[in-house]
């Protein structure tokens, strides 16, 4: 028996070491290796892959991030013999990690198709070292049906004052009428970034306007907190959900609430489209995105909140050919048939000369109220420093203020103070 | 002649013309398991070690910068406040843990029913991985706390209690089976010798069994110390450190991050420099030698030598 079980054991070290050998056999072409950060759309990336393979020969391997953990599997990745030759850099803080990573795309195929710059992003000399290749929006999402049940239509709310009107009002009525205003602000690692993120941009964007900046600053005020604390208390006072209830409230609860109908408005963005009309089943001509105010002074003439965090950059480090493998490869993508089509599905609209227009009404209504002339709240938050730390600090603290264990001044602190030593902590090295 | 008659040495190991062989070619055999040794254990130490004297972004890319990381570390008022706070767990949770651990073994050694039954139930929690136990306390916590209007993220306290209870859950049941098995290798000669001077129970158990089960609380105490100094899982799964303190300078102070959480976070937070991660891993590693050797020396020699 124990002849057998050695025999089994060396046929099994031997196999393990010719399969290690083979491993290290050498690529005759380049090859291009994407490290993909949405999990969503990993099947679609590997459709895509094999597609371009079949179709050039050229070996494509998508290796897609577990949620959550994309720039721990950078940092593993880009450590070993074969990094990733396509990755995404979607913020400053992301550039001074990786920007020296990066290759120069302004003198490529690629760049040629683009339609505009406004989502890319720079180095100190001018380099193109990340490429938007889809930009979203995030507001309100308002369900029209329910809001005209409530005897309202999307043309009363124009700012904070009104919405509030609206909200209180329904929110009195919830239980008459079956439905909530909002749905759950929840604060469950899954939802709190729609408000330590997205929410959180308010405040900064109009700051920023004021102050003019136009790169990531050392250190924010308090200037529009308290319009902040208009929007948030607004959030979980008209709202089924409420108090301490709040910090265990998952996004998909959330998301459950509105495509259920047991919600008026919603904050989220155009991702979220394919998710409420496939999966909740609500039609798309009762759904709305509506900007999100806060009491600013000339609100009324907001858009919604235009930008991205998808940008696309190529390592620099990995030989010539690679580079140039994935440099057609991402032309291929944004030219061919089978990658417009899955750009416009999986990313919304992109800023490339063929690319599909998507069948989303959230980015209609982008466009709708660009094209009225109204202001783009622009993602002023891609500034932040050490994204996760500030973000964790500022859920905390509007746990303990949510769940009246603590003052609001704890998040402005958090938000104040807290940008400040994650941006020096960032800085000094 | 019966197998009992043999001399130990009188195998053919013992022959000559196996051991010069043998002492000639051990080097191969022992090859293999060196080169695993090498290739998992000391080759990554080594370039740990060196690192956490640089700055880097990624491990093959790096700057000296010699102790600057380390004086970083030591400057660093999260790191002190996660020492100390799991100082303070350890000592908790070894008391807890080996107290009931060793009243559940003790217990299940008085030939009760459904002895084997209550064994295999209270080791059960061992087999579950830290993260989703975590998850499931979280969700047994929250549902209680909920009725008070609070959360286990709400307060230090509750972190700490709430990781206690868990802790509890999951090792008494090892720790249980050891003790177990200490328990019935108690010379049962002993015992009666005790019973016939007419010793009471809890002087046999102060006198005779503790002293008779030495080396399981010897490898229980060592275990629940160095597992609890050693606790990651948990501890990032059921509040990841919250609630937050933020000081005056607007650093954050993770109120219930222990040590292992505390380097993990400043190795992934820090990207510009991971070497300040590194170099407090290096500090834990002597840290938890240091314990782990002193602890067990002390409890040694209390062993009773059979």
């Amino acid at each position: 028996m124990k002849r057998y079980l050695a025999l089994v054991l060396a046929i099994a070290l031997s196999l393990s070491m010719v399969v290690g050998l083979t491993g290290c056999a050498k690529k005759g072409e380049g090859s291009v290796y994407f490290l993909n950060f949405k999990p969503e759309a990993d099947q679609a990336w590997q459709d895509l892959a094999a597609k371009y393979t079949e179709l050039t020969g050229v070996e494509v391997k998508v290796v897609t991030a577990a949620s959550g953990t994309y720039n721990d599997v950078l940092t593993a990745e880009m450590d070993k013999e074969n990094p990733p030759t396509l990755f995404q850099c979607g913020n400053a803080g992301a550039l001074k990690t990786w920007g020296e990573f990066c290759y120069d795309l302004s003198d490529t195929d690629f760049y040629k198709q683009m339609t505009t710059d406004d989502f890319n992003l720079y180095g100190e000399n001018g380099e193109l070292l990340a490429a938007g290749y889809c930009y979203e929006a995030f507001g309100i999402i308002v369900n029209k049906t329910l809001l005209k049940q409530a005897g309202y239509e999307v043309t009363d709310i124009t700012d904070f004052a009104s919405l509030k009107a609206i909200a209180d009002d329904i929110h009195a009525r919830a239980s008459e009428l079956g439905f909530d205003a909002f749905s759950a602000a929840g604060l469950d690692g899954t939802s709190s970034w729609r408000f330590s993120g997205h929410l959180a941009n308010m405040p900064l964007f109009y700051q920023f306007r004021d102050d003019g900046v136009e790169s990531q600053p050392a250190t924010i005020n308090d200037k529009y907190l308290d319009n902040y604390k208009n929007i948030w208390d607004l959030y979980t006072t008209d709202s089924a959900t409420t108090g301490a209830a709040l910090l265990t409230s998952t996004g998909e609860e959330s998301t459950a609430q509105f495509g259920n109908r047991k919600a008026v408005f919603y904050q989220n963005g155009t991702w979220e489209y394919t998710n409420l009309v496939d999966n909740y089943g609500l039609a798309p001509e009762e759904l709305t995105m509506i900007p999100i105010y806060c009491g600013v002074e000339g609100e009324e003439n907001a858009a919604l909140c235009c930008g991205t965090e998808n940008c696309w950059s190529v390592n620099k480090t990995v030989p010539q050919e690679d580079i140039d493998a994935t440099l057609d490869f991402m032309e291929w993508v944004v030219t061919s048939d089978e990658g417009t089509t899955l750009m416009a599905e999986q990313f919304g609209p992109c800023p490339f000369k063929k690319a599909k227009e998507p069948d989303n009404v959230f980015f209609a209504d982008a466009n709708r109220y660009i094209a009225e002339g109204k202001y783009v709240v622009t993602w002023a938050f891609n500034y932040t420093p050490a994204v996760e730390d500030w973000r964790a600090g500022v859920v905390d603290s509007l746990s303990k203020y949510v769940s009246g264990t603590g003052e609001w001044t704890a998040v402005v602190d958090s938000f104040v103070n807290g940008w400040a030593a994650q941006y020096q902590a960032e800085n000094e090295g | 002649m019966s197998i009992f008659s043999r001399k130990p040495n009188d195998g053919s190991h013992g022959s000559k013309l196996i051991r010069r062989p043998m002492q000639y070619w051990m080097w191969l055999f022992l090859l293999p398991t060196f080169a695993a040794f090498c290739i998992g254990f000391l080759w990554p130490f080594a370039q740990g070690l060196f690192l956490s004297f640089c700055k880097f972004k990624i491990t093959s890319v790096w700057e000296w910068v010699g102790f600057d990381n380390y004086v970083k570390a030591l400057s660093d008022a999260s790191f002190m406040h996660s020492f100390w706070y799991t100082a303070l767990f350890a000592i908790v949770s070894l008391v807890a843990i080996n107290v009931l651990a060793f009243a559940a073994a003790y217990a299940l050694t008085q030939n009760i029913k459904g002895t084997n039954i209550f064994r295999t139930i209270f080791f059960m929690p061992n087999l579950i991985g830290g993260i989703v136990l975590a998850f499931i306390w979280q969700t047994i916590f929250d549902g209680i706390l909920i009725a008070y209007g609070t959360n286990i993220l709400l307060k230090t306290s509750y972190g700490f209690w709430g990781l206690i209870i868990l802790m509890c859950w999951q090792q008494i049941g090892y720790m249980m089976i050891i003790y177990i098995a200490g328990l019935q290798a108690v010379p049962e000669d002993m015992l009666e010798a005790a019973k016939i001077d007419g010793a009471t129970k809890w002087q046999t158990l102060t006198r005779i069994t503790i002293p008779n089960i030495m080396p399981s609380i010897t490898i229980c105490t060592f275990l629940t110390l160095t597992n609890s100094f050693k606790l990651f899982d948990q501890n990032f799964s059921l509040t990841a450190g919250r609630p937050f303190e933020t000081l005056a300078d607007g650093s954050v102070i993770k109120t219930t991050e222990m040590l292992a959480l505390n380097i993990y976070n400043s190795f992934y937070s820090n990207v510009t420099n991971r070497g300040v991660g590194q170099a407090k891993a290096v500090l834990f590693f002597v840290l938890v030698v240091i314990i782990g050797l002193l602890q067990l020396r002390a409890t040694r020699s209390k062993e009773v030598q059979q």
